[in-house]
């Protein structure tokens, strides 16, 4: 069996940055209200960069760091929930410009939960023939999305992109070893963006109608305090492993008070749950990735490290995947 | 359950959730006035109860008291 190896990590943000203080002169709330309740001190805001643009940077870095010319990539995803157009695929776009010629490129939506849906389609890929290198992207410009006039929503998200190279390897630690994801389609009402409507006449030629981003908030936290425990779990077990020997659980940041209640739930100490909310925001798909990149960047993870990668959201989705870094 | 144990049973999540003496927990107490709980804990005091007791409760908008919110449970426990 072949192992999967994530090669190099690399993020970008926009810019710009916007704090609770500056959204409280914008409309009915407080840096108080904010940061208890979420952990968010600030985001940044993308300003003319699209969802492919803040990929590109990464994807540019990424080949940078790790020597790989753009024409050894055998694969490019991009996970968002917030592409450039329904059709050219974010990746694709990516993909042009990169100059990455002989990859297969195309997005995957599992909204924050995205990136480690992303790992696994990357994982079979690799473990099949031909698929040696492959680029995977967690990328959000969710500022376009967002209904700004809905403050209970719209002070969460923040714009970012990050990924990672993943290789395949016949020798040495680095590996995947277990992961666990479910999609919970029943409750797709529960959390929507972009949402479309099909036409009612025709011929019609009213203006194309899409929905911004809307969530039933109790409902989404219940899914996260509960889903995501049993995800981690299952995938902690699959790898053959206990939560004890897991040195950083590297959750999607959507709420602080989530990640508490998720440590509190598996009885692991708090310090063993990173947090970098503070300064995106909920990034939904790039969240996962950014603070991946952070800790390496750290050196906190290094080689041999044990790490579960956990993303929750809409869909509604979870998704665990535990690797040796 | 009696009301007495639905109470006990409240008082133990709140206190766990909220940080606070069990004594200053009535049932007169308001929850986010007197305990200052904010809406996110009303979540989670409200997702420990169904977990616990197996019942399903709504969204939090008419719950200000724990009186309330013992009529509540006892209400939803009844009503299976």
């Amino acid at each position: 069996m072949k192992k999967i190896k994530i090669v190099e990590t690399a993020s970008y943000v926009p810019q710009k940055i916007v704090t609770n203080d500056e959204l409280s002169q914008i409309m009915e709330t407080s840096d108080e209200w904010i940061s208890t309740r979420t952990g968010i001190k600030q985001r940044h805001i993308s300003l003319g960069e699209n969802t492919s643009d803040l990929c590109l940077h990464v994807a540019q870095e990424l080949l940078e760091k790790s020597g790989w010319a753009p024409e050894s990539l055998d694969l490019l995803l991009v996970a968002t929930m917030s592409p450039d157009s329904y059709t050219p695929a974010t990746a694709a776009l990516v993909q042009g410009k990169l100059q990455a010629k002989n990859a297969l490129a195309f997005d995957i939506s599992a909204a924050c939960s995205g990136f480690i849906y992303g790992l696994k389609v990357a994982e079979k890929f690799l473990q099949q023939g031909s698929t040696k290198r492959v680029m995977l992207i967690g990328g959000e410009v969710l500022s376009k999305v967002i209904d700004w006039s809905d403050r209970t929503s719209a002070v969460l998200f923040g714009d970012g992109a990050a990924g990672a190279l993943l290789e395949s390897k016949t020798s040495g630690d680095s590996d995947f070893l277990g992961a666990s994801l479910h999609t919970f389609g029943e409750f797709g009402d529960k959390l929507e963006a972009g949402k479309t409507e099909a036409i009612s006449t025709f011929p019609n030629l009213k203006e194309h109608y899409i929905r911004a981003f809307s969530m039933s908030g109790r409902d989404v936290y219940t899914f996260a305090t509960h889903r995501v425990p049993e995800s981690i779990e299952e995938a902690v077990s699959k790898a053959a492993l206990t939560l004890d020997d897991i040195d950083y659980f590297v959750l999607h940041q959507a709420n602080s008070r989530i990640v508490t209640q998720i440590a509190k739930k598996l009885a692991q100490p708090l310090t063993k749950f990173p947090l970098n909310i503070a300064e995106y925001g909920n990034t939904s798909a790039a969240s996962v990735p950014l603070l991946l990149d952070e800790l390496v960047t750290q050196g906190k993870i290094k080689r041999g490290v044990k790490i579960a990668l956990s993303g929750f959201g809409g869909g509604l989705t979870v998704g665990t995947q535990v690797i040796k870094y | 359950m009696t009301e007495q144990e639905i109470f006990e049973k409240v008082k133990g999540i709140v206190v766990e959730q909220l940080d606070v003496d069990a004594a200053d927990v009535k049932m007169e107490s308001d929850i986010k006035n007197d305990l200052e709980a904010d809406s996110l804990d009303v979540f989670e005091i409200m997702n420990e109860l169904e977990d616990d007791l197996d019942i399903k409760l709504e969204a939090d908008e008419n719950v200000k008291t724990i009186k309330d919110v013992v009529d509540y449970v006892k209400k939803e426990i009844d009503a299976k």
